[in-house]
């Protein structure tokens, strides 16, 4: 009984290292790789290549005071912020690194992680909300159509993939996958031939759900000043930007392990974390890649796009696999 | 996107843009009156940074308020200065040498293009997209670098002076100019596939901020934003000064009346100001860079002088009236950002906030030349 508590313990402190590791760390290379794109050094001044950087960022947000605008719902303008960060951190739990390293294997764990994703919505419309600003209020009204429209898509494309496997727990999924990459769920097979189209997809609605650029809507900073965190200082600021990279790196782990094989090896050879790790990182590069790009869509472009192409295409998807999967 | 609106009384909420806002570049201020993401009402309001600069021209002498006029558009100054020695130089029977005019023209037309690259820069940052305005920054520096050497200033630039000009080019500014040129020309083609072309920067522009040529004519908007609109006016092909005639170049117009194509128009103005500069440099004559002869005074006799030129955000007009004295008796500016700002109010009616400060970029404000 003890030994489980410990494990748990152990599962939670990893997780919230982990989760915080990347989210400083991210940062970081996000800048620099926005400085590599934009032909400019980055942050190079604290430490060998700015490695210090999001330490000193961290001690500047703490050490700010935290304002909280006249007029704000206080409590839920302490708890947004929170509750953007703490529903990614939950989510590190369930998630496979490889084989062994997993802190808690559950047979649902792909619902789990999706009903802490929509969680962090609901983060985004509290902080709005609470702000008592009015570009506040628009972001998070934009936030919450966004989210709501780009969920859709997202599960329609992962009940294709439980379909497929006929489980939803994360490590079953990438043990289907084992062997090479011809068995990915990426590669289309003879029962699911429109495989690619779902991983394009879902790469979009995860880039949509982390709200990252060309989907950064609540945050639009050339129209609604910063959007939802438009009144957040100090470290409330600094978690909602840290939650940003907590499900940037949710969202290319689950990526990941739907499509592109978990832990797995291209070739079949040496499966084991490192092949995740660098997996996920492409991944996050190319989000970063995507960012310093495109610009901006706008709102109706946005719901135009889930609701009149991503929708009509996974739902075909969906049925074209339902149908094929009983043929073959 | 515009819709219909429907508004019951009191759902609509006003929303302050500005005066410190990232879309409106500078101190502007616009009072929108929303229905949750359309603008129902917008009214701009000026005045935030008023220098009086009119005033300041009639109460100081002429060659006192030359470096004034810079201080408008600090970003295409030297169209400014330009208008202004041309007017008293019209006013005051001055003759421009050759060479200074052909020097005018070339510099001119280079800090044209280090407009259009700024604008191109934020533009495309006011869509959210960050990238481009580094690289056209690096572009513009070139042309600063190249502009320093020769005026002493990178921005607010005093370099005419009435017959002619402060000080001549030398070999490095037009061998400068010369390598400048062909790798502004492989820049834009650059700026074309990683801007032009994307699909979400189309969807944003086209068929979006409609500012057609009726609106154009009844505030008496200009340069870049009229030749979006269809309207084929340019001070330097109409009404030809200096030695734009010399030269031969287009003045491209687009008949959609989409932000698209106002950003087209200035897209293809760069490559047209560089032809011009390539023109320039070839024809180039020897000889003074001042007159032999000038008044020592500058006084012109009593009248009422006009002089437009192009600049890079329009045409831009200076009335001087004259009593015969030191000072100018009136002294009027025309200053093209205020008539384009002025149709902001009227265009955006209806549409959605995002194309709304979308179109706003595209009509290329500069603040202090709103305000004077």
């Amino acid at each position: 009984m003890s030994l489980t508590i410990l494990n748990v313990i152990i599962a939670v402190v990893i997780a919230i290292g982990f989760a915080a590791l990347n989210a400083a760390y991210l940062v970081w290379a996000e800048r620099r790789g926005a400085g590599r794109i934009q032909r400019r050094p980055g942050p190079n001044v604290n430490g060998p290549l700015g490695l210090l950087q999001p330490l000193a960022d961290g001690i500047k947000l703490m050490t700010k005071q935290l304002v909280i605008p006249g007029g704000a719902d206080k409590a839920l303008f302490m708890v947004a912020p929170v509750l953007a960060m703490a529903p990614a951190i939950i989510s590190f739990v369930t998630i496979p690194f490889s084989e062994s390293i997993v802190a808690h294997s559950m047979n649902i764990g792909v619902l789990m992680i999706f009903a802490f994703a929509s969680l962090s919505g609901f983060s985004i419309l509290l902080a709005g909300w609470s702000s008592r600003n009015k570009y506040g209020m628009m972001a998070s009204v934009r936030a919450v159509s966004q989210n709501i429209s780009y969920e859709v898509p997202m599960l329609i494309t992962v009940i294709t993939i439980v379909m497929m496997t006929g489980t939803m727990d994360l490590k079953e999924l990438v043990a289907a996958q084992s062997g090479g990459i011809w068995n990915w769920n990426l590669i289309p097979s003879l029962s699911s031939p429109l495989m690619p189209v779902a991983f394009l997809i879902f790469f979009i609605c995860s880039l949509a759900e982390t709200n990252r650029a060309p989907f950064d809507l609540g945050e639009a900073e050339s129209e609604l000043v910063a959007g939802f965190h438009t009144e957040y200082g100090s470290m409330g600021f600094g978690l909602f930007f840290m939650g940003e990279y907590a499900n940037i790196v949710i969202g290319a782990s689950l990526i990941t392990i739907l499509f592109l094989g978990g832990w797995g090896c291209p070739l079949g050879l040496f499966p084991g974390v490192w092949w995740f790790l660098l997996k996920i990182y492409m991944l996050i590069f190319s989000f970063i890649w995507i960012r310093w790009t495109f610009p901006r869509t706008t709102i109706y472009g946005l719901l135009n796009l889930s609701w009149k192409i991503l929708i009509p295409i996974s739902l075909f998807n969906l049925l074209l696999t339902a149908g094929l999967l009983k043929v073959f | 996107m515009s819709g219909p609106i429907h508004i019951q009384p009191g759902e609509t909420f006003t929303l302050n843009v500005g005066p410190q806002h990232p879309a409106t570049h500078g101190v502007l201020r616009v009072k929108m009156e929303m229905d949750g993401e359309y603008i129902v009402k917008a009214e701009t309001v000026l005045g935030y940074i008023h220098r009086m600069h009119e005033l300041m021209g009639e109460n100081r002498t002429y060659p006192q308020v030359l470096p004034n006029l810079s201080r408008l558009d600090y970003l295409g100054a030297l169209g400014y200065t330009h208008g202004h020695v041309l007017a008293v130089e019209r006013a005051a029977g001055i003759e421009v040498p050759e060479r200074a005019e052909y020097i005018r023209a070339i510099t001119v037309e280079l800090n044209r293009v280090a407009s259009h690259l700024f604008w191109f820069g934020a533009f495309v940052m006011d869509l959210g997209g960050f990238t481009p305005l580094m690289y056209a920054i690096q572009d513009r520096e070139h042309i600063l670098d190249m502009l320093e050497a020769v005026t002493g200033s990178r921005l607010t630039y005093c370099y005419y002076r009435f017959g002619g000009l402060y000080n001549d080019i030398d070999d490095d500014f037009i061998a400068a100019a010369k390598a400048f040129i062909p790798r502004m020309r492989k820049s834009l083609k650059k700026y074309d596939a990683l801007v032009t072309g994307n699909i979400i920067f189309e969807k944003r522009l086209k068929d979006i901020g409609p500012i057609s040529a009726e609106m154009c004519r009844k505030y008496g908007a200009t340069g870049p934003v009229a030749r979006g609109a269809g309207i084929d006016f340019d001070v330097r092909k109409n009404e030809p000064y200096s030695v734009y005639p010399e030269f031969d170049f287009d003045i491209p117009v687009y008949h959609e009346c989409d932000s698209l194509a106002r950003y087209k128009v200035r897209m293809e103005e760069m490559e047209q100001s560089l032809r011009i500069v390539e023109q320039g440099l070839e024809k180039l004559p020897d000889g003074p860079i001042m007159p032999a002869k000038k008044p020592k005074l500058i006084k012109p006799p009593a009248g009422d002088y006009y002089q437009a030129v192009e600049t890079a955000r329009g045409s831009f007009g200076i009335r001087i009236v004259s009593d015969g004295g030191k000072n100018a008796y009136r002294f009027k500016l025309r200053s093209p950002t205020y008539s384009n700002m002025s149709l902001f109010d009227e265009a955006c009616e209806g549409m959605m906030i995002m194309d709304a400060l979308a179109m706003m970029g595209s009509l290329d404000l500069v603040i202090p030349e709103i305000d004077r």
